[in-house]
Parts: C-alpha cells; sequence; structure tokens
C-alpha cells in the first residue's frame, strides 16, 4: 500500500510538473519541438519557432484564465 | 602546470558555471534554499559519481537528449511561473510578497520539503555540471594537461559559486510576485535554449541567444501583464469576479 501511494504521488507530482495549471501551454511545447526538430532536420532555421510558440501559448491561456475569473458567478 | 589551459577552461566552464549558480540562486529565492541546496549537493554527487564512472569516457556522453529532456520540462516549468506572476501581479500589485517566506496557495508546502524546488535545482547542476566535465576532458585531454583544467573549472565553480552565495541578500529584497514572473522567464530561457539544441537548433549568438531569450520572455511577460490588467476590468453585474491572483 506505502508502495502504491509513494508511485501515485510520484506520478502526481510530475504530472503537476510539467502540466502545470494549463495542459495546452506543455502541449503547444511539445508541438512546437517536434516541428522545429522535423524542419531543423529539412534544413530549415526555425529557432524562432520555440520561443514564439512559447508565448503564444502562454498568452492564448493568460486569455482563457482572464475570461474564467471574469465569468459571472450564478447568485445562490 | 599549464597556464593557458586553466585560463581557457576557466573561461569556458564559467559560462556554465554561471547558469548553474543563476538556476540555483532564482529557485532558492523564489522557492526554498533549504531544496534548491540540497538539489545542487544531489546534482554534484551525481556527476561526482558519473566522472568517476566514465573518467575521459566523458567525451562521448550524448550531451544532446539530456538537453532535450532537461530544456523542455524547464521551459513548460518556467512558463508556469511566467503564468502565475502575470496573474499575481495583475491582481495583487508588483510590491506584494515581499519578505513572505513562501510564494503563496500552496506552491511551496509549508513544512514539507520543496520537491519541485529541489528537481529544478538538481537538473540545473547536473546539466551544466557534466557540460563543465566535458569541457575540462575535451580541453584538458586534446592539450594533454587534465590537471590543469581541472583546476581551471574547479577555480571557476568556486569563484562564481561565491558571487552567487554574494546575492542572496538582494535577491531576498525583490519582491516575491516579481521575483516569480522574472525567474519564470529565465528558466523559460535555458529551457528554450537547451530544448532547442537538444531538437539541433543553432541558436544565433551562439551562447550568447540566452541574454536575448531572456530579455523576450521578460518583456513577454510584462507586456502579458499590461493586457491582462486591460481583461480583468469587471464586466460581472450578478456576483464577484475572484481576483486574478485566485485564478489556476
Amino acid at each position: 500500500m506505502i508502495v502504491i501511494r509513494w508511485i501515485r504521488a510520484f506520478v502526481g507530482f510530475w504530472i503537476d510538473f510539467v502540466v502545470g495549471d494549463d495542459w495546452t501551454v506543455a502541449a503547444t511545447v511539445l508541438v512546437a519541438l517536434l516541428a522545429t526538430w522535423g524542419l531543423t532536420r529539412a534544413g530549415l532555421p526555425v529557432w524562432w519557432l520555440l520561443p514564439a510558440a512559447a508565448t503564444a501559448s502562454t498568452a492564448v491561456s493568460l486569455r482563457r484564465a482572464t475570461e474564467h475569473a471574469r465569468r459571472p458567478t450564478p447568485p445562490p | 602546470m599549464n597556464v593557458t589551459v586553466s585560463v581557457t577552461t576557466f573561461l569556458a566552464a564559467g559560462i556554465e558555471v554561471i547558469e548553474m549558480v543563476a538556476i540555483v540562486v532564482a529557485v532558492g529565492g523564489t522557492r526554498s534554499w533549504r531544496a534548491a541546496l540540497v538539489g545542487a549537493g544531489a546534482g554534484l554527487i551525481v556527476l561526482m559519481v558519473l566522472i568517476t564512472a566514465l573518467g575521459t569516457a566523458l567525451r562521448d556522453v550524448p550531451l544532446q537528449p539530456i538537453r532535450l529532456v532537461v530544456g523542455a520540462l524547464l521551459l513548460v516549468f518556467g512558463l508556469q511561473w511566467v503564468r502565475k506572476g502575470v496573474l499575481r501581479i495583475a491582481g495583487q500589485g508588483w510590491a506584494v510578497g515581499q519578505g513572505e517566506e513562501h510564494v503563496d496557495d500552496g506552491d511551496v508546502p509549508p513544512g514539507r520539503f520543496d520537491w519541485t524546488g529541489f528537481v529544478l535545482s538538481f537538473k540545473g547542476v547536473s546539466l551544466e555540471g557534466l557540460e563543465i566535465a566535458v569541457i575540462v576532458v575535451a580541453v584538458g585531454g586534446a592539450a594533454g594537461a587534465l590537471g590543469s583544467a581541472v583546476i581551471g573549472a574547479a577555480a571557476a565553480v568556486v569563484v562564481l559559486a561565491a558571487v552567487g552565495a554574494a546575492t542572496y541578500r538582494l535577491v531576498a529584497r525583490i519582491p516575491r510576485r516579481a521575483l516569480q514572473l522574472f525567474v519564470g522567464a529565465l528558466l523559460s530561457s535555458f529551457g528554450t535554449f537547451w530544448a532547442g539544441q537538444g531538437v539541433g537548433v543553432s541558436w544565433p549568438g551562439g551562447e550568447s541567444a540566452l541574454l536575448w531569450l531572456v530579455g523576450l520572455y521578460a518583456a513577454v511577460g510584462v507586456v502579458l501583464l499590461h493586457f491582462v490588467r486591460g481583461w480583468q476590468i469587471p464586466a460581472a453585474p450578478t456576483g464577484t469576479p475572484p481576483m486574478l491572483g485566485e485564478v489556476r
């Protein structure tokens, strides 16, 4: 039981570390890394792609979080 | 002793040590000094075991996949901090949090060891340390002066770690929310740089690309903060919207 709890805590830690509050940011980074790898192998200078994807996904995530915060809470 | 080899190794390793110390000080300042220092110590121990086990075979260690994994993890974590920092500053201002023991809202579990801080510090120290070891073996081995190369690298570690330790009080004076935003930018920059190298990117300017990446992410954070403050204007007639700093 202790081992299972430990494994669950370990997996939970890494999911929280990687995914955090918004899984779309981590997913965008993963897609951007794959695209950068493929395009670099094709000989294209795509050093800008990863920082561009990272900043764009953070902006979209912040926009979504702000909209969520502004959404009116229904009266009790 | 070969002075040229020592100076060359000091300068080459110095760049890596600056990166290593920056991560440890940033993690210590924003999360937990204990976790940052234990993580750094664990990274150094793993490194010493690797150096002892591999010796000059270190030259053949493939750094690219290690950079990719460490870089990708640092990038996604750094972006989370940029996001959190922007939301908190937009909701509660820059100065809040100065002198606090912890960041807030469960980032650092009170009374428990901060494993996130440990992992960040451990990864930074072990990857940079591995690169320093490769530099020592490459420069020292090529010149037939391994001892001189070790002295140069060790001097870089001692001098720059002392500089890092001296900045502790300066870092502690920066408000936590501001520090979280800029440490997020710093971690994102290292992550982008290493992950990019891991997938074969040639950064314009080589190692100096780290400087413009830090500037880029910090500037993006400040610009996003401006936008988020604009988006934040309440439009809710039936209920009070939560503070932006409370948003997950």
